[in-house]
């Protein structure tokens, strides 16, 4: 049986340490293995085995570790990632490779899938398996539909490629193995990059660390203009709430970069947290889904937002806050 | 330089989405407008051409009303405009993926060389966040996506900022031709001025269809069985009346049910 392939990411900040979204990504594979009665590979990229990363990996319950090292796999390209993993997978023969959706793999794999003849299926939340063939569910039309996706018909031998969103699937469920999976080193032999990149910086020291707040009052688009801010801070004062907000408010200068929750912001998962007109991207919902209690109040019905709310209010801003704000000044 | 931007056109934003028949795609009878991150790969490409001299090139891909993008794209500064027209698509009939898409555009550019092209780093419709890098791969040029800057770096070569996880940036120097995908935010947008209005009646747009240049649905590498509207993952409490009967119901949940206030 053909194996399923799992590309594992290195920490950005931390390089000699696993992005823990590879785990979420081993899982996944293991549980798709277990349908397809496929095993699982896991493939590491290093310049050198200084970490131990392939014998954190081969902890795992893994069919093999697939250990490619060379000089020019010290820092990412997509050129060199690309061009490695082509060689890595061209050997492997897997049916599927399943990468985590992280900025790097979103940089890559696209170019990887196409090289090869392949289709990627991107931001999966969901696997399952139909006749034998993987069938993948992943959001669409901003979250607002889920679509079910499988790969369209492929030359014999080709792999599919998806990334899976992080936070879809659970790293602590990862199986461990009853021993260590054996580590086979792959040499492998990137062309030079042709894109010179610099040192990885933090734009400005983060102000606000918003992690620590136990009660969030997080606003998007349907404030409509920044001079709404002066009742969403009332509201926030009511509560005993920091401010946050939506990558569009923050990308419009109505609040500081480093007041957004999402993706490219912080990921909070406060006691408390209160989406107003916030319609809920996947982007802003993987940043604070992980909240112990998450109210929304937005006019749409439809909004995805309410998918992770467990109270909502459809209604008018305008009118359901400031009764909020007066509600909670008489009960305090 | 010259500038290819790649635009699409989706639901608005607030549009109420319905599925057709089949559940495969959406029905139509919505409000279309540009894909936000498309709309500022449009700007920055307006300003590389303000401040370094050059031609912008709009182009996108879609049945009749996708040409509206265009308009407004020349409206507001881009020079000219090539709409690959995809038809009215028989109801039910998948639409291009986003490799389909790339390779429909790698074909219908042959033969003109951009020394960079831009497009947003995913669309709010399929959200695929793929085109500009199959693209890219079929064009044989270098990429980098999710960017917040660029400028030119000296003959043929571009710097550029990317945006990287939990707050993290990174500058990248590519030689040109490049294909980049843009970061909503990396610019403030314009709005089309009325003399840019009059002006843009007057620009060139060029029209192919698909079946020109061989490109189809046909193409696609991965098949949307069906869309439905997602399970909620948690049973939400809606509550409702007024706003103020909510707000008091609200605080009533959150103090003796969740204990949270």
């Amino acid at each position: 049986m053909r194996p399923i392939l799992v590309i594992a990411e290195r920490k950005l900040t931390a390089p000699g340490r696993l992005n823990p979204a590879s785990l979420e990504a081993i899982a996944a594979a293991q549980e798709l293995g277990r349908h397809l009665q496929a095993p699982v590979q896991a493939v590491l990229l290093e310049a050198e085995a200084a970490g131990g990363l392939a014998a954190e990996l081969a902890q795992y319950q893994l069919e093999a570790v697939l250990h490619a090292r060379h000089a020019a796999l010290a820092a990412y390209s997509p050129d060199v990632w690309t061009a490695a993993l082509v060689q890595i997978v061209t050997a492997a023969q897997p049916s599927l490779v399943l990468l985590p959706h992280t900025y790097q793999v979103r940089d890559f794999a696209p170019q990887l899938a196409t090289r090869m003849g392949a289709g990627l299926i991107s931001d999966v939340i969901g696997l399952s398996a139909a006749q034998g063939e993987p069938r993948f569910l992943r959001p669409m039309f901003q979250g607002k539909f889920a679509a079910e996706v499988g790969f369209a018909a492929r030359q014999e031998g080709a792999p599919g490629f998806a990334t899976l969103q992080i936070g879809a699937f659970r790293a602590d469920a990862a199986a461990r193995g009853a021993s260590p999976a054996p580590i086979r080193d792959l040499a492998v032999t990137p062309p030079a990059s042709r894109l010179q990149a610099g040192e990885v910086f933090q734009e400005a020291k983060q102000a606000v660390d918003l992690t620590q707040a136990p009660v969030i009052v997080s606003v998007g688009r349907g404030i409509k203009e920044p001079k709404n801010l002066d009742l969403m801070r009332e509201l926030a004062a009511a509560l005993g709430a920091e401010l946050a907000a939506s990558r569009p408010i923050c990308d419009a200068g109505w609040l500081p970069m480093d007041r957004q929750i999402g993706s490219s912001g912080q990921t909070v998962a406060p006691k408390l947290y209160l989406a107003v007109g916030i319609s809920g991207a996947i982007q802003h919902l993987v940043g604070m889904k992980g909240s112990r209690t998450i109210v929304a109040i937005n006019k749409d019905p439809e909004a995805p937002i309410f998918e992770v709310a467990d109270y909502g209010i459809v209604g008018d801003l305008f009118a359901v806050v400031p009764a909020l704000i007066e509600a909670l000044r008489a009960a305090s | 330089m010259k500038i290819l931007v790649c635009l699409k056109q989706v639901p608005a934003k607030d549009a109420p989405l319905k599925l057709n028949q089949a559940a495969t795609w959406i029905r139509e009878d919505v409000s279309f407008e540009t894909n936000e991150p498309d709309a500022f790969a449009l700007e920055a490409a307006l300003r590389l051409k303000e401040a370094h001299g050059g031609e912008v090139v709009a182009l996108t891909l879609g049945p009749a009303r996708a040409a509206q993008v265009l308009r407004e794209a020349l409206a507001k500064g881009a020079d000219r405009a090539i709409h690959l027209d995809a038809g009215e698509a028989a109801a039910g009939a998948p639409p291009l993926d986003a490799f389909a898409i790339a390779e429909a555009v790698s074909r219908a550019i042959a033969g003109e060389s951009y020394d960079l092209i831009l497009t947003g780093l995913q669309s709010d419709d399929a959200g695929y966040g793929q085109t500009g890098v199959i693209l890219a791969e079929l064009l044989g040029a270098p990429h980098a996506t999710i960017i917040m800057q660029v400028e030119p770096a000296g003959e043929r070569r571009i710097k550029v900022k990317r945006e990287l996880e939990s707050g993290n940036f990174q500058f990248v120097e590519m030689p040109t031709p490049a294909v980049l995908t843009i970061q909503s935010g990396i610019n403030k947008l314009r709005y089309a001025t009325l003399m840019g209005i009059k002006q843009a009646k007057n620009k060139p747009l060029a029209r192919m269809t698909l079946e020109e240049i061989g490109a189809s649905a046909g193409l696609n590498r991965q098949l949307v069985h069906r869309l439905f509207v997602p399970s909620k993952s948690k049973g939400t409490t809606l509550i409702s009346g007024s706003a103020k009967e909510q707000a008091a119901a609200l605080v009533a949940h959150l103090r003796n049910d969740a204990h949270v206030i």
